[in-house]
This record gives structure tokens, sequence and C-alpha cells, in this order.
């Protein structure tokens, strides 16, 4: 074996029938992968990553056409039979997806999906997969192999799950690895263990991994190769080292100067003077969160004793893993939860508690920008209707008067007039975020709440997404709560950043004091386990983790 | 193919969407509504039976007179369900009366007669008869099929969203009206009340045949409820009402119409059974139902008495279940065209033509 390729693409091309033409998806992709090599293939999204990685192994909806040539260990994939892709598949070529929750059958144990691979690709009785699946689950690091093999996926939390879809993946020794987007959907302290395990794991069965993401840190940390797409060609193929400290392709350099960095951008001056505060715009003072008791579901305390103030003018970004409670803290200050005990105010008015009317009176002040573009815009509606809808419920304007401050909105988030009457649907993800942020600042709110609005956006669309915001935010001197899990967004906008962890808040502070300086275990935990685009910053981060562990 | 038309892009604009946008190829620039429409008129057995459906009711309203208060609007046919012609008996098969005079043979050539379908025991045009059957039937069928939906709708919105106290109360009435037997619960009101005539039926039956609909409007709601957009409209400042009737209804409409499509086929049916057993419209008024069932001795002798209501009753219950089925399809974002050969053969030529 050695340096024979596990994987030669030659001449890939994928094309999607749509409408009564053919649309390219993926044109003349070529590559080669040794074993015990990780390739990279990076690009925004609808680039044709996925596609490639599903089209390789002839996994593509029946709407697809496949040309060209695909060889895993010498054996041509590309309209083989279907016996042949059958023993390839699984046995040679495994895959590892995004989502574990539902690329994990949820009425199965991970035991008996991982046995069930195992037995379908060998001759091997059920005691034996047992203790081979064993094997697996404890090699890749779930806690308590002997319970866990016997737990169902919703048992499992979202990093175990990734670890028992890599434990089925790795079942067979396969030659080959391809990870859609492995960690995409983890925080950041899980994705670094996660990618330690698939280091750890290509190294000792020297499998070929490849690695599909958008997310330039984490191909920093893996590829030896990278390969950059855009709108389905190859825009620049290269080692980890030539792309990353010499790109040549615009493309690509434009790719590497939208990843946000801690710690490069510029401090932000504040709209008001440090030592004479004005009165807070939000101010929470020992806010307690519960989610009531559901059936057999106990009551769960989400947020505990928590007390924040933000002023006019002034960004706060609060950070936090998934479940820390940060999102729950966004939804009550804009009185879309109850709250069980302590006081939220805003511009001086108590909404703890208020009824309906003082409510829709207070929320004059405030604006909201949703996690997820696909679902926080009416698809029903024309997108200047969702926009409008404030201003016409708030009786400020109708008719004329109201189009004319929609065509207002929307050129202030850089968006075409035209729009107006376009529906949600034939917009990107990109545009439908701006779409939110007009409708959020429709009636000039006093305070914007944002709720991780760049989450779903690629890298270079959240980079233009940042700067409009914070674009607008110094024209109108709006106060704002950034709710984010990314450290590195945060540290472009805020002036202040309160770390969340748990329901509780560990610790808060300017910028440059928890970027910086953190005082807290877990606050310099999640700096340290931000990606880096940088191959060789990445590496001694690496050591050092692996050395606090032992 | 070419019914609506193709835009024609040059590769570069197609290339610079990517993947999303070739996925959002097909719907571009147009409303959900446009999308809809399209794609149902994509599906050939549907665009059949809605054409179908409108011809069967603009025939069957036109055919006799149309009595709206003191305005008479006369029909085309000569015959009207009061004349009673003298009965025909030449030409019969077996020495029976009244058969039909239509004639559809190629040698003897085309032609209506007198009674296109025959004549019944007293010598009533039958075609009358069954366009009259036919009227009162698609009429009750419109009238069930708007109770039991606005009753659906209603119910089922406010099941939804309230939510807690208010949904549990409504759906256990649900639960309640469910376990009615619709046939006994009619043989008795209609035994008692007697002859009510066929509005106060159809009106009945649509009190008890909204529960299904309720249900799935109630779960869609409820899903409906938790995403962010209603909660965006609360936060604008929306009441509860504008939630659900702006926000929330109008992406549960799909469902909506496919399901009272699919009460009005049932309907029909229900009120011929109903009819056929005594408990439904009850002579001299006519259903469709009520002319099998009126008439089911002479079947082995006169089968044209049971040919043409059953022909109207199939092909109108077949056409709203068709049209139905195209509604739901086309409502169903997940449904994906297939690649046809034909469509195949199309792309290659375009090739060699592009070549």
């Amino acid at each position: 074996m050695g340096t024979e390729k596990v994987l030669e693409i030659s001449d890939f091309n994928v094309d999607f029938w749509v409408d009564g033409v053919w649309y390219p998806a993926v044109i003349d992709m070529n590559l080669g992968l040794a074993a015990g090599k990780v390739t990279a293939i990076v690009g925004e999204s609808g680039s044709g990553k996925s596609t490639t990685a599903l089209g390789l192994m002839s996994l593509l909806a029946s709407n697809a056409r496949i040309n060209g040539s695909v060889k895993v260990k010498g054996e041509e994939m590309v309209n083989a039979k279907s016996a042949i892709l059958h023993r390839f598949r699984g046995r040679e070529v495994a895959y590892i997806f995004q989502e574990p929750m539902t690329a994990l059958n949820p009425l199965y144990t991970i035991g008996f999906q991982i046995i069930e691979t195992l037995r379908n690709h060998f001759d091997m009785g059920p005691k034996e997969a047992q203790k081979r699946a064993l094997e697996l689950i404890t090699m890749v690091d779930i806690p308590e192999p002997e319970k866990s093999i016997n737990k169902y996926p919703h048992q499992l939390s979202g990093g175990q799950r990734q670890r028992a879809m890599i434990a089925q993946a790795l079942a067979c020794d396969p030659a080959l690895l391809i990870a859609d987007e492995p960690t995409t959907a983890l925080d950041v302290t899980v994705q670094a263990e996660i990618l330690d395990l698939m280091r750890g794991l290509k190294d000792k069965l020297n499998s070929a991994i490849l690695l599909i993401t958008h997310d330039m840190g984490v191909v920093a940390d893996m590829a030896d190769e990278i390969l950059v797409m855009k709108d389905g060609i190859t825009v620049e193929h290269g080692t980890a080292d030539q792309i990353f400290n010499k790109p040549r392709h615009p493309y690509t350099q434009q790719l590497l100067s939208a990843v946000p960095k801690l710690g490069s951008s510029l401090k932000r001056v504040l709209a008001f003077r440090q030592d004479a505060k004005p009165a807070p715009v939000l101010k929470l003072t020992d806010v307690t969160i519960e989610y009531p008791k559901r059936g057999r579901v106990p009551a769960f305390t989400a947020v505990k004793n928590f007390s924040l103030e933000i002023y006019p003018g002034e960004i706060v970004g609060l950070v936090g893993e998934s479940g820390s409670g940060k999102t729950t803290v966004g939804r009550a200050a804009i009185g879309l939860l109850p709250v069980k005990a302590g006081s939220i105010e805003i511009v001086g008015k108590e909404i703890a508690g208020a009824n309906q009317a003082q409510l829709s009176a207070i929320r004059r002040h405030t604006g909201i920008v949703f996690q997820d573009p696909a679902s926080s815009l009416n698809p029903r509606l024309p997108i200047g209707e969702s926009i409008g809808e404030p201003i016409y419920l708030a009786k400020i304007a109708k008719g004329t008067d109201l189009a004319r401050m929609v065509e207002e909105l929307l050129d202030q988030v850089e968006l075409p007039r035209s729009y107006r009457n376009r529906y949600p649907h034939e917009l990107s993800g990109g545009q439908r975020q701006r779409v939110g942020i007009a409708r959020a600042l429709a009636l000039t709110p006093d305070l914007l709440i944002a709720d991780e609005p760049t989450s779903a956006l690629d890298v270079s669309v959240q980079s233009r997404f940042l700067d409009l915001l914070t674009e607008l935010q110094e024209k109108l001197k709006f106060a704002c709560l950034f709710i984010s899990h990314d450290l590195a967004v945060v540290d472009i906008l805020a002036h202040r950043i309160a770390v969340m962890q748990n329901g509780l808040l560990v610790e808060t502070g300017d910028r440059d004091d928890i970027l910086l300086r953190p005082q807290n275990d877990y606050t310099r935990r999640l700096i340290s386990a931000v990606p880096v685009p940088d191959p060789a910053e990445q590496r001694i981060r690496r050591e050092a983790r692996l050395a606090a562990k032992k | 193919m070419k019914l609506f038309g193709r835009r024609e892009k040059p590769i570069g604009e197609i290339l610079s969407g990517g993947e999303s946008a070739i996925a959002n190829k097909e719907v571009e620039g147009l409303s959900l509504g446009q999308i809809v429409r399209r794609r149902f008129f994509r599906h050939r057995a549907a665009v059949v039976a809605l054409f179908l459906l409108s011809s069967v009711i603009v025939f069957v309203m036109t055919a006799l007179d149309t009595k709206i208060g003191p305005l008479r609007i006369p029909g085309w046919w000569r015959w009207t369900v009061e004349d009673i012609p003298d009965l025909r008996f030449e030409d019969c098969p077996g020495g029976t009366i009244g058969c039909p005079t239509l004639s559809v043979n190629p040698f003897s050539g085309f032609g209506m007669g007198t009674h296109p379908f025959g004549q019944d025991d007293i010598g009533r045009d039958y075609f009358a008869l069954v366009m009259n059957g036919a009227r009162r039937s698609l009429m009750i069928m419109f009238i069930i099929g708007f109770l039991a939906g606005f009753i659906g709708v209603v119910v089922g919105s406010i099941s939804g969203f309230y939510g807690g106290i208010v949904d549990a109360v409504l759906m256990r009435l649900v639960d309640f009206i469910q376990t009615v037997p619709i046939i006994i619960i009619a043989a008795v009101i209609g035994k008692t009340a007697g002859r009510v005539g066929p509005v106060f039926l159809a009106l009945f039956l649509g009190l008890l045949t909204w529960t299904g609909l309720a249900r799935l409007i109630r779960a869609q709601f409820l899903s409906l409820r938790e995403l962010e957009f209603v909660d965006a409209a609360r936060v604008a400042g929306a009441s509860n009402a504008r939630i659900a009737f702006k926000h929330i209804l109008p992406n549960a409409v799909g469902q909506i119409i496919v399901t009272v499509t699919l009460i009005m086929a049932g309907a029909i049916l229900t009120e011929t059974a109903l009819s056929y057993l005594g408990f439904g419209v009850v002579a001299p008024d006519v259903s469709l139902g009520l002319l099998i069932s009126e008439y089911q001795t002479s079947f082995t002798t006169r089968p044209w008495l049971f040919w043409w209501p059953g022909f109207f009753i199939i092909t109108i219950a077949l056409c709203v279940n068709f049209i139905g089925d195209g509604l739901r399809d086309a409502f169903d974002p997940r449904q994906r065209r297939r690649i046809t050969k034909k469509d195949r053969l199309q792309a290659k030529l375009q090739v060699k033509a592009g070549a």
C-alpha cells in the first residue's frame, strides 16, 4: 500500500436536471488522496462540496447526472453496479455527516447500529460483533462504554452522538473516511475534542480522510492538502502551507480574510464617556428563568440570578456554549418568556409581570433579529409586508407612507427596493438576515437583541453582515445585546462581553479584558478552543491542549 | 413543457448562484401561489378532473329551470320533473317500458331521442330527474364542505393556538363527535324530524364531519406557532387574532384545501348512502342516492335506472378526489419531479443543438 492512492477522482462532473435544463454543480474536479492523509474541500454553501461528497458513492438524488471517474482502491465507482457500490459503502468508504441526530436512527441503540454495520459486511456472530462494537465505542472515548452501548441517540450529548457516528463509520476499518462538516453542529470546545479524536484515529488506522468544511480554522487543524471550490469549480489546489501562507487565487485570499480572528479587530469607541454612564437601556437584576414542569419532565432552571446592564449605544456580546441559557436571556429580555424571579427593565419600564398592553408599549423600544433566517420570516408574506408590519401595527404609517418607509429600510440594509415584493424563499440566507435587521430596526429601537444572527451564514456573508451591523449601529446608536457562541464574531462587534455557563454569568467585562486577560477558567477554555486559520498556530495550541490533558 | 415558457440564462449567471440556487431554479421569481398552481397543472389527472367537474357542474346547473325567489331562469332541457309525458315502449329490449333513446351506435348514427336517459315508472323524464338529483347532491356536497371546513378551521386554530385547557376541552368535544355513528344518528334525526329537506341534512352532516380537519389544523398550528416568525410578529406588536389568522393560517392553507376536498368527496357518498337507506333526502325531492333506492326493484329489468345516477355519483366523487390529490402534491414542497425518459432525450437534444 503505502504511497498508493486510496481515492482518485478525475474529470468529475455532476449536473442537476431542473425544469428542462442541466445545471452543473461540480465541474471537472481532479483529486488524489493517499492513505493516512487528509484532504480538505473548502468553499461556501452552494459551492458543490457536499454534492461532491455524496456523488463519489452515487448517493445523489435521482435528478443528478454524474460523469467522469472516481476510483476507490483502483475500482471504478461511477456507474458501477449496485452490488459493487454496496460492498464499498461502509466497508471501504465511510461517511460522517453534519447532524448526528438525524444521521443516527433514533429507534435503535448506538450499539445496535454499529453491530448492524459490522454484520452487514463481515461474517460475524452476534457475540463477536458486540465485542467489536464495545471496542469501537471505547476507542472513540465515549464515557462508560458498557452502559453507553445500550443507549439511544437522544440519551447522548451532541458530541457523544458525533463520536458514536465516528465509531460506526470506523467499524469496518474503511480505507477512506468522508467527513461532511463533521463539527459544524458542535460547540467549539467539543469541536476541538472531536478533531483531536479524528486525527488520532487516522494515525492509528492509516485511513485517508476527505474533510468537507467551510471553517478555515478546522481546515488549518486537520488538512495536509486543500482544495478550494467556488460554484462547482476548483479554484485552487495545494498543500495546507501553500494555501494559508501564499494563497494565489483572489477567492482564496478573500475567503481567508473573511475569517474573523480573535484580537485582530480595532478597539471600538463607546458612544458615551465611561465615567458618566447614562441610564441603562436594559437592566436585568437577579433574573431567574424556569421552564415549567411538563408532564413527567421536571421544571428546568435555564438561567439563575443573572444580572446585566446595557447602556445606550453599547454592544454587549453574550457568549456561551449551547445550553448555557444565552438565548433564554435574549428572549426574556424582550418579554417572550416569563421571568420567575428578578426584574427586567427596558428604558426604565419593568417587563417582568407586565400585561399585554404594557408589553406592546415597551416593545416599541426594542427589536430582535432571530437565529434562523429560514423560519424567522413568514413564508406567505412578501418581505416588504414583514418589514412594514411593526410600523403598521404601531399605527405610525399606512399605505404609501408605509411603502416609502419600507423602501428606506431596505436601502439601509443595502437590499434593492424591488425586493419589497419578493417572498422569503427567493432570498439567500444572508439576504434574509438583512431583512430580519430591517424589520428589527423598523421602529428605530433603543435596544436591538441579536440572537446568533450569523450562525447560519457563510464566513464571507457573515463578515459582510457584521460590517453592515456595525455601520448601522454607529449611525443609529442603538444599544445591542449580541448573542453568539463564536468568540471571534463577538470580538469584532462588542464593547463589552458577558460569558455564560450552565445558566450562570461567569464573567463580564470590557472586550479586551475578557479576551486578553480572562480571569475565569471556563472563559480561558472557550478562548483556546476557537480554531485559528493558521496551521502552525493550531499545532501549538493542539500540543498545549494535549499537554493539559495529561 | 413549453406551457409556461422558460427563462434562458447565460451559464455564468447560473453558476454564480451555485448549488442552492440550482435547487431554487424551478421556483425563481414566483410567489408561492404561482408555484402551487404550476405544480398542480403538472398533475395531469387532477387537471382533467378539474375540467370534467366544472363541465359537469355547468351542465347540471343549466339543464333545468332555476328559481331564485321570484326570478326564473329557464333551463335548456325540454322536460321538467313535474311533466308526465306518455310512456314509450317501442323498440325497448325484453318488453320493458321507458328505455333510453340515447344512441351512440356508430352504424345507426348518434341521436338523443325524446328521453335520452329513459323514463321512470309513470313516464317522467329520467334525464330531468337525474339532473335534479345531481343538483341536490352537488349542493349538499358544497354545503358540507363549506360548513365542515369553517368549523374545522376555527376549532382547530383556536385549539392549536391557545393550547392548555382550551385545547383539552375542544379536543374532548372532537373525541365525542368522532364516536357518534353518523348513519344511526342520521336515522334517528331523519325519523323524528321527518321531511326537513336536503339543506337541513347537509347542515347536519356538516356539523358531524369537521373533526378530522380540526385535528389536522390543530397539529399544524402546534408546529407553526413554535417558528420564529410568530415570535417576530409578537414582538412587532401583533395581536393574537392577527398572529393566528394573518401569520399562521395562510401557512396551513394547503392542508385545509386538501382536507376539505376530501371531505366533500366523502360527503357526496355519505349523502347517497343515507338517501338510499331512506334517512336522507326523501321524496318528492330527488337526490342521486334516492333515485337509486326508489327504483331498486327494477334494476334487473331496466338497468338504466341505475346507470345514470351511478355514473354521476362516481364521476363527481372521483373528480373531487383527483383534484384533492393534485392539490396535496402541489402543496407538498418535498415532492420533486422525477426525470422522465422524455426529459433525458430533450436534454441530449439541447446539448446537440448547443454544440
